[in-house]
């Protein structure tokens, strides 16, 4: 504790093509400012990996993305076949598909990771609230990429999948008609739809994309990271106006991240190398079946990602509400930041309530998404009530529980056991 | 022309079959229900009980097997079902058929070897005689599991309520007619009444599956039947994704340098970290 990390040593002065760059170019002002000069706290766990490894599967995708877009052919008429066409006739093709629709998958998991570390160490609360808001903004908008990618392949499921998302506006009092129609433009899922869809997914979302990205890491660089402990480092800085529970991003967690890609990327292979459908989870079987509007699936399911939410959809008797609360179950993590009252931001120094609330929302969250995944009939139903119940629960009860929750002392400085 | 002729001749023949067959197929009575073992474990058991629990078993790797699955799909199933994706050539490179074997034993002809397999039956045509047109195959095993495809060809069953002479377990009222039957033969299926309680509390009485009674044999023993089912649906896994054992041969060498990776990786972080106290 008593060694302080010395700040990067002074580089000899550039010369030649490099001086004449730097003169142009702050590299070296964006490399001291963001990575060797930017201070993060030093006990981060196993679950300060997931930023990072959304980033990297957001470059996958973006990678494997433009290649897909070469040879995919948009239209209803041909889109299925260029996909079977990249399949098995373009070198690598089947690779590109599969790294991208796992990707799809990682990504929600990996988010999902990362908002439950979230709330595990309450890294929405104050000062984070707008980090927390960004985030929330991506995480959005991934889900309209997912959506609008998955119907992309024009297969029965992305056809019927489409018909049950878009006709969700249609609840909508007033409006609701004609919005759906304004959204497909057509009378039906159609040719326009897929059309759209497919400019919205590789052009306007992921742009909208990057840039609330962007604006969640300069949000993250203005408060810097939260911790396990919830223990603000910049509150305790040492001789050099450092953090004295900080160290430099780079090298330290450059190299640490590295592993982490390093058994996210394995994970990933194994998937894409040696069940790319996971069982029908990742890729459904009635997917390899192109669109009919003339034969509905037995069983229309959407991805594991939106089964939580469509579970709770289907757990409403009329449609209207059913709708709402979908929408009110996504929404509700939006005002966490303010229905959060407790003192302490991390599980680790709060009490049982705040403990067991989060441990029934997971199972709560966990259970929905395994019914919305069955077919809506009787027990299943029964139980997604009562886990709909559980899951508003926690949002609407937490002012109260978080704030008469007893709570443990928060330390000074952070926990850190250094490895032998 | 030779398909559809064919198609017709074996329903046709399934219709006489079925007549022959006809006196034995009443349902056995409601009480069966209570003692069904006493009858399942005569003369080596039934045929056919079971069957949602069939799986189809098959190895792609095994080349002869794959082999011998394209040739009884050009044989039996090309007439009707295309495999649009797949090119003859291609076929040709991953199953190890040469050149000489694709022309003389697979390729239609006038047919080129970069062509798609495609049946020549017309589409408006198959879908007056059958209801239907039969879909392309490329994607079968896929979209319904090769399982699937094992259990839906061994439990065609004479039913002359039906067009076609056939009932299918897997497929009910499905509107292809049995053309391996004259390999597998004509089975019967013997069902009996099961009193089951319904949702609404009710008691109600459901005709279940017991098992198949071969009533007319097919030039295959059931081991030759079942083999030449195997091979088929493991042509049509194949033919699925291609790319497939390519793609977990791969799959090893990449997972094994990503360990090596993660190794070092892991090294240089230990290196990193031996200064953070």
């Amino acid at each position: 504790m008593a060694t302080q990390i010395p700040a990067a040593p002074p580089t000899a002065k550039p010369q030649g093509l490099k001086a004449w760059f730097y003169k142009r170019l702050p590299v070296e002002e964006f490399v001291s400012d963001q990575l060797t000069g930017y201070y993060a706290p030093k006990n981060f766990n196993f679950w300060y990996y997931f930023g990072v490894l959304a980033t990297v599967i957001l470059v996958l995708q973006l990678f494997t993305g433009i290649f897909l877009t070469m040879f995919y052919k948009v239209g209803e008429a041909t889109a299925f076949d260029s996909v079977e066409f990249i399949m098995r006739e373009v070198e690598w093709g089947w690779l590109i598909r599969y790294l991208h629709s796992t990707g799809a998958s990682f990504f929600f998991i990996v988010v999902y990771l990362h908002m439950f570390r979230a709330l595990l160490y309450g890294s929405y609360k104050a000062p984070r609230e707008l980090l927390w808001l960004f985030g929330m903004a991506v995480y959005l908008a991934l889900m309209a990429e997912a959506f609008m990618g998955y119907v992309l392949p024009w297969g029965n499921m992305s056809f019927w999948g489409a018909q049950v998302i878009v006709n969700l506006f249609g609840t909508i009092p007033a409006i609701g008609p004609g919005l759906v129609e304004w959204i497909r433009g057509d009378y039906g899922i159609a040719d326009a739809t897929l059309n759209r869809f497919f400019a919205l997914h590789v052009v306007a979302i992921p742009l909208a994309l990057l840039l609330l990205v962007v604006l969640h890491l300069v949000a993250l660089r203005r408060t810097g990271s939260n911790n396990p402990d919830g223990i603000e480092i910049k509150e305790k800085l040492g001789a050099n106006g450092k953090p004295l529970d900080g160290i430099p991003f780079h090298p330290y967690y450059t190299v640490k991240d590295l592993v982490g890609v390093g058994v996210f990327m394995i994970l990933l292979s194994i998937v894409v190398f040696f069940v790319p459908t996971l069982g029908g989870l990742f890729l459904e079987g009635p997917n390899f079946e192109p669109a009919n509007p003339l034969s509905t699936p037995d069983h229309i399911a959407p991805v594991w990602y939106f089964t939580p939410f469509y579970a709770i959809l289907r757990a409403v008797p009329d449609q209207r509400m059913g709708a709402l609360l979908m929408g009110l179950a996504v929404a509700a993590f939006l005002f966490l930041p303010w229905l959060d009252r407790s003192p302490v931001k991390s599980m680790r120094y709060r009490g049982w309530m705040s403990r067991g609330a989060l441990a029934i929302f997971v199972v709560s969250f966990l259970v929905l998404m395994y019914l919305g995944l069955q077919p809506a009939e009787g027990l299943y139903v029964l139980l997604a009530r009562i886990f709909t119940v559980l899951y508003f629960a926690f949002f609407v009860l937490m002012p109260f529980y978080s704030r008469f929750d007893t709570v443990k002392p928060v330390p000074e400085r952070v926990t850190f056991h250094a490895h032998a | 022309m030779r398909m559809h002729s064919r198609a017709l001749a074996v329903a046709l023949a399934l219709s006489v079959a079925v007549a022959a067959g006809q006196s034995h197929a009443a349902e056995a009575p409601a009480s069966a229900a209570a003692e069904p073992a006493a009858a399942e474990h005569e003369g080596g058991g039934p045929i056919g009980t079971g069957w949602k629990k069939w799986h189809a078993g098959n190895e792609l790797a095994n080349i002869a097997s794959l082999q011998r699955g394209a040739r009884n799909f050009t044989n039996y199933c090309l007439g009707c079902h295309s495999l649009k994706y797949v090119r003859y050539s291609r076929l040709a490179e991953d199953l190890q058929i040469p050149d000489d074997a694709l022309e003389q034993f697979l390729l239609p002809p006038g047919d080129k070897p970069a062509d798609y397999i495609l049946s020549s039956m017309p589409a408006a045509d198959a879908e007056s005689w059958f209801g239907k047109a039969p879909p392309d195959l490329s994607l079968i095993a896929r979209s319904r599991g090769t399982d699937y495809l094992y259990q839906f060809l061994k439990t065609f069953y004479a039913d002359p309520s039906r067009a076609t002479g056939v009932n299918n377990l897997r497929l009910d009222a499905t509107a292809m007619p049995h053309v391996l039957s004259e390999l597998e033969g004509v089975k019967k299926a013997v069902f009996r009444n099961v009193e089951v309680r319904g949702d609404d509390g009710k008691p109600r009485t459901d005709r279940v599956f017991d098992k198949f009674e071969t009533i007319v044999p097919g030039r295959l023993s059931e081991a030759d039947y079942d083999a030449f089912v195997r091979d088929t649906v493991n042509f049509l896994d194949y033919a699925g994704e291609p790319s497939q054992v390519k793609r977990r041969a791969l799959g090893v060498w990449v997972v094994l340098f990503l360990l090596a990776f993660t190794w070092l990786a892991w090294q240089l972080k230990k290196e990193y970290w031996k200064d953070v106290h």
